[in-house]
């Protein structure tokens, strides 16, 4: 249904989208996952024909953006960031406007409306001036224009942002009633929202595509191999460290199932690694036999747990963007108490 | 059809809004002074002619009609950034231009149905105006002829204007530097003729052929040259041509 293939945005400083390719069957939901200003925004306009991209090529429906927009457009629908909704009309209004401009039929456009205004819930609304309406009621609005026309594809910018909790489920909700019979793209930063809403993921950052899989292929991948964390001490407080931590690490590795050892750190006499395992294997036992047999004094083992979360900063950000990214959070708790 | 879609859609913003009210009130009220006060000329150069004793008529078509015209032409380029400044500006600020770039519509029909709203509000305003000329009816006999070739002149020079503004509109996401910035526009082209009663060379010439109210001269006389209308729809054209470039550089740049 989409087909993007070495998708370039380039501005006369930065490249926004950089040869980004992948592709949607009919029917998904697809969830466009990056940090702000990875060039999400920026690929969806290619893709809506709002703006031309610099190299590549995108086909929507059959039809390549570039040499049959309007073809494309016709098959489109579009919610951009904020709700492209004009705040003097009424929400009925407006959506005859909508029908009006994206060719649906006159004769069918009265109920068309009716049954968007229903799928929606904005029909308690319909007709109250858009302004003054609320956030998440002008979501909605702007949800049903995207709709109304029937596209076969739907392009959801940050659907849920600026909603509160329970707006949230409930556009998560309608978004998921949608699919099947449109395919969906929607972008988000939000983690959860993709592995509630979305079959496939595609993770871009700074423009790059970063990976491009199933929902629960990227779970079992990081759930199918093992992170742990070892303490050790050496059994003889004056022995060398630096020696000691070669001979561990040498140890570690020839365990069966490793796949990787990284040493940390040694210090007050300690020394840590970070071991991963091979796919689907259990190593823990293991390793702790091993170290245990070479008369050394295991201090601490335990798994890290790796979620999507920590997967999606390491493919996405440097240490210090992982730290800025925190740095917010701890002053919302502040800002709470 | 879809240029009628966004031309409705346009006009019923505008009247939702106070800036046609805004602009239509004023307008009336200066139209209206400059009426009043052309009239009152009017009767006191009458009056001084019969008590000299001349005989020869004064034609109301002279002296009021062609004065309240001219006046009448400079109030509408003070009107018409007011009109234009919001048609572009506010749907780029709003994120609204989104809806439409992305609906199956061609670039022209967007601008086409906007100027088209424009110039229907400025038409509306006109028509205000005639109140002043009715009033003018009651009491004497104008000829038609010349007001209309007047009115057209007005709405071919408000046209122009509105393109030119509309062009502006589409520069910026600020609606106060729209306005500003097409006001500025448009006072230069009303006063870049000034250069050519300096002397008589070429770029005064050309320069003076530019001026939006030089062209008017003739119309307010209720003359209509071909040259004249030939200029405001070469402008119009141009405007609207350049308007169309400015948004299609906007989707690159955007």
């Amino acid at each position: 249904m989409i087909k993007v293939e070495g998708l370039t945005k380039r501005y006369a400083r930065n490249v926004a989208v950089d040869h980004i390719s992948f592709e949607v069957q009919k029917g998904q939901i697809v969830g466009f996952l990056g940090p702000n200003g990875a060039g999400k925004t920026t690929t969806m306009r290619m893709l809506t024909c709002f703006m031309p991209p610099t190299d590549g090529t995108a086909e929507v429906a059959g039809y390549d953006v570039i040499e049959k927009p309007m073809e494309v457009k016709k098959r489109i629908g579009y919610l951009p960031e904020s709700p492209p909704v004009y705040p003097e009309m009424e929400v009925v209004e407006y959506l005859d406007f909508v029908g009006r401009i994206k060719g649906v039929e006159k004769s069918g456009l009265a109920k068309r409306i009716d049954d968007v205004m229903e799928t929606c819930a904005i029909g308690d609304v319909r007709n109250k001036e858009i302004g003054k309406l609320s956030k998440g009621y002008r979501q909605r609005v702007g949800l049903a224009q995207a709709i109304l026309h029937n596209p076969d594809v739907l392009i959801l910018d940050e659907p849920t942002a600026g909603l509160d909790p329970h707006q949230i489920i409930e556009t998560r909700d309608l978004i998921k009633s949608l699919a099947g019979n449109h395919t969906i793209i929607l972008s988000t930063h939000i983690l959860p929202e993709v592995e509630q809403t979305c079959e496939h993921v595609i993770i871009i950052a700074k423009g790059r595509l970063v990976a491009t899989d199933t929902v629960a292929n990227l779970t079992s991948r990081l759930r199918g191999s093992e992170t742990v964390a070892v303490q050790v001490t050496p059994s003889n407080a004056n022995a060398d460290l630096g020696q000691f931590s070669q001979s561990v690490q040498r140890k570690l590795e020839q365990v069966s199932g490793v796949s990787r050892v990284m040493h940390k750190d040694s210090r007050d006499g300690k020394v840590e690694f970070t071991v991963e395992s091979l796919q689907g294997r259990h190593i823990r036992p293991e390793l702790a036999r091993a170290i245990v047999e070479s008369g050394w004094n295991l201090n601490e083992l335990h798994a890290v747990g790796l979620s999507l979360e920590e997967i999606f900063l390491q493919l996405t950000a440097t240490p210090k963007e992982i730290e800025a990214a925190a740095a917010p959070e701890v002053a919302v708790v502040g800002e709470q108490s | 059809m879809n240029t009628f879609t966004i031309a409705r859609k346009e006009l019923s913003s505008y009247f939702r809004s106070p800036i046609a009210y805004g602009v239509m009130f004023f307008f009336a009220l200066i139209a209206g002074y400059f009426f009043y006060a052309a009239v009152a000329i009017f009767i006191r150069q009458s009056l001084q002619a019969t008590m000299m004793g001349q005989s020869v008529p004064m034609s109301v078509d002279d002296w009021v009609i062609r004065s309240v015209l001219s006046n009448v032409a400079v109030v509408g380029l003070f009107m018409v950034p007011m009109i234009t400044m919001r048609l572009f500006a506010e749907e780029k600020r709003t994120g609204t231009i989104e809806l439409l770039v992305t609906s199956p519509l061609r670039d022209m029909e967007i601008i086409m149905g906007k100027w088209l709203a424009a110039l229907a509000l400025y038409g509306a305003m006109l028509v205000l105006s005639l109140i002043n000329v009715g009033v003018l009816y009651m009491y004497g006999k104008p000829s038609w002829k010349p007001l209309l070739i007047g009115y057209l002149g007005l709405l071919l020079q408000g046209g122009c204007m509105l393109a030119l503004g509309a062009f502006v509109s589409t520069c910026t996401k600020n609606q106060i530097v729209a306005a500003v910035a097409g006001f500025g526009l448009l006072l230069l082209l009303w006063v870049i003729n000034w250069a050519s009663s300096l002397d008589n060379g070429v770029v005064s010439r050309v320069l003076g052929y530019l001026s939006i109210t030089d062209h008017f001269e003739n119309f307010s006389k209720g003359v209509m040259d071909i040259k004249d209308t030939v200029f405001y729809l070469s402008v119009i054209v141009f405007g609207l041509f350049l308007t169309a470039r400015s948004m299609e550089s906007m989707r690159w740049r955007a």
